[in-house]
């Protein structure tokens, strides 16, 4: 038999093996499948998010409710017998005024922590730093509501001679405290994302370090701030345990920092409870939880917008 | 006067540079400060309540007096189912979006609904929670409903976290082995996970603690205020460390002072201790990382 024929023969039947579709090809085709299906599931849980509560609130948003007494009015009865009216515009501002508050304490206590752990600590310092900001970040929200009302609460009464602690400035300094370690990881990862070039470049030209932080860093990291302030108002808003047990849970549009009020969140957990499934009230609060999502969505989608806006600039 | 002595410029930059660094310094320790206070406070008035009774016995007389077992107990029933559940879906989806996943609109729809899980607010999870676990798959209010309501809303962080320490996996390590022949999945199984196990625990440790730590989502799917017994299997309810909390400090009447401060102590203290050896085994690993 010629050489070269053999040769064919060979190379082949090599072919042939190759082209078996052994037990490993299909355990890699099934796994493929397998890890698509996890990376999917996220998507899936989404909608099933939005699907669930829409599904339990959707027969009361559609039939029973009015729209304009939802967002205008501020009398919030659902429980009345002869004549329940469900507004939420007393928790609307309730959440805004505890939100708002939060963020005032938060955001230029993160911003300076985060420019501080970026720019100006380094070595080991700033590793303990970021350690410990990380551990704050890690209190549970129902931890944070106990402080508010077992520590923080009289501290307000005795501190500014009122009569109630629980608060508007109660809830907003435990949820800014709360939400300030989030903020700070992300914008310091924000500003860390700014190359050491530009501080380099700005450095050569005589800047100092805090005209090449204002300048240059600052500007060139705004987006990404940008983006861990909205995170931290999405996380105040969407905060249930601490607002509930900090604020008071007075339906009330507040006047001062001193006033009770309630928030949408907290409203959904304290009723829930005590409801009957298909009565209007289980419907409404399952109406302000798609609300709620809504809004968090938005948020969301907002903050991945702006720093998706960085990446295109560069 | 040498080329390079001190103009009065360099003395007010020099300055201004200090008072700005103290300036932010300062706002790192006023960060950091009031949560150490109230550590400290959380410390000193809930020392009293610890003993190892009250970790071991359960709570009588209407939750004034007696121990935290139940809901100890409790508390690690849900945290292991939920674990049960999310980690194998939070790694297979990890797997994908490091190893397989296209650059396209799949993909960032997928990394979208990944920051959404983590942003919804917990109490929209509770409703979820609710509407499909106990009530559309007819769980009831029991442990399986409440682990999987804190698993969906805990997959974010698995996904993340193992997601980061799959790509820090460097790719010459795939290269090399799909030279050998070896399929993908061969290489994820004998090269990619062996070296980035670690990195993936840190993501469940972490994980643990936030489910740990969860009051709202378990509040209408399988926690229950009072329970005198402990759980028997996965469709009955149970008591929960986070809840109990909310509860003796909210609910219940007459409650000795130190008892919610002992609650939130133990909580607190299970929650940073897992949080902190999460830390350190990352701080280990990347020390230790030969590449």
């Amino acid at each position: 038999m010629p050489a070269d024929v053999q040769g064919d023969h060979l190379s082949s039947s090599i072919a042939t093996e190759l082209n078996t579709r052994g037990w490993d090809w299909y355990v890699d085709r099934i796994v493929s499948i397998g890890v698509f299906v996890g990376g999917v599931s996220a998507i899936i849980f989404i909608i099933g998010i939005f699907v669930f509560v829409t599904r339990e609130g959707l027969d009361f948003a559609l039939g029973s409710l009015d729209l304009k007494e939802f967002f205008t009015s501020i009398n919030w009865r659902p429980t009345s017998e002869r004549n329940p009216t469900y507004g939420i515009l007393a928790l609307m501002t309730g959440t805004a005024s505890v939100t708002g508050l939060a963020m005032l304490v938060a955001v230029p206590f993160s911003l300076g922590a985060a420019i501080y752990i970026a720019e100006f600590a380094s070595g080991r310092t700033r590793e303990s730093l970021k350690v410990l900001v990380e551990l704050l970040a890690a209190i549970p929200s129902v931890v944070w509501g106990f402080i508010g009302m077992s520590i923080m609460n009289p501290l307000i009464i005795e501190m500014f001679d009122v009569p109630v602690g629980l608060s508007v400035l109660n809830a907003g300094v435990i949820l800014g405290l709360m939400a300030a370690p989030i903020m700070t990881t992300i914008a310091e990862d924000a500003l860390k994302a700014v190359p050491d070039s530009y501080r380099e470049a700005a450095e050569a030209m005589g800047a100092t370090r805090w005209q090449v932080i204002f300048k240059v860093v600052l500007p060139a990291a705004k987006h990404g701030l940008m983006a861990a302030i909205l995170l931290g108002v999405g996380r105040g808003f969407g905060e249930t345990m601490a607002v509930l047990m900090a604020s008071g849970h007075a339906i009330n549009i507040p006047t001062s920092p001193f006033d009770s009020v309630r928030a949408l969140t907290a409203t959904i957990a304290a009723e829930l409870g005590d409801t009957a499934r298909g009565s209007d009230h289980y419907g409404v609060l399952f109406t302000l939880g798609i609300f709620l999502f809504v809004i968090t969505f938005i948020i969301n989608l907002i903050a991945d917008v702006v720093v998706k806006g960085v990446g295109r600039q560069k | 006067m040498s080329l390079f002595a001190r103009t009065g410029l360099d003395e007010h930059n020099r300055r201004v540079e200090w008072l700005v660094r103290t300036l932010f310094l300062l706002m790192t320790v006023l960060l950091i400060i009031p949560v150490a206070l109230i550590m400290g406070i959380l410390i000193q008035r809930g020392a009293p309540a610890l003993s190892w009774g009250f970790l071991t016995e359960v709570p009588t007389n209407g939750m004034t007096a007696g121990g935290i077992f139940t809901a100890l107990i409790g508390t690690v029933w849900i945290v292991a189912v939920a674990l049960l559940a999310s980690v194998p879906i939070g790694v297979a989806a990890a797997v994908y979006l490091s190893e397989y996943a296209p650059d396209n609109w799949l993909t960032r729809a997928i990394n979208l609904a990944i920051i959404n899980l983590a942003g919804v607010p917990s109490i929209v999870h509770a409703l979820f929670g609710l509407g499909a676990f106990v009530v559309f798959f007819g769980f009831g209010r029991s442990i399986l409903a409440a682990s999987l309501t804190l698993a969906v809303m805990t997959l974010p962080i698995v996904i993340v976290a193992t997601r980061e320490s799959l790509q820090a996996v460097p790719h010459a390590f795939r290269e090399a082995c799909w030279n050998m022949g070896a399929t993908r999945w061969q290489t994820i199984r004998r090269v990619v996970l062996p070296n980035s196990i670690s990195g993936i625990l840190t993501g469940v440790i972490l994980e643990v603690s936030r489910t740990a730590g969860e009051t709202a989502p378990i509040m209408f799917t399988g926690a229950a205020a009072f329970l005198p017994f402990l759980p028997q299997g996965v469709l009955d309810q149970t008591m929960a460390m986070s809840l109990h909390l909310y509860v003796v400090s909210t609910q219940v009447p007459d409650v000795p002072d130190a008892l919610p401060f002992g609650v939130a102590l133990v909580l607190i203290s299970m929650v940073l201790v897992m949080n902190a050896t999460s830390i350190a085994f990352r701080i280990y690993l990347r020390n230790k990382r030969k590449w």
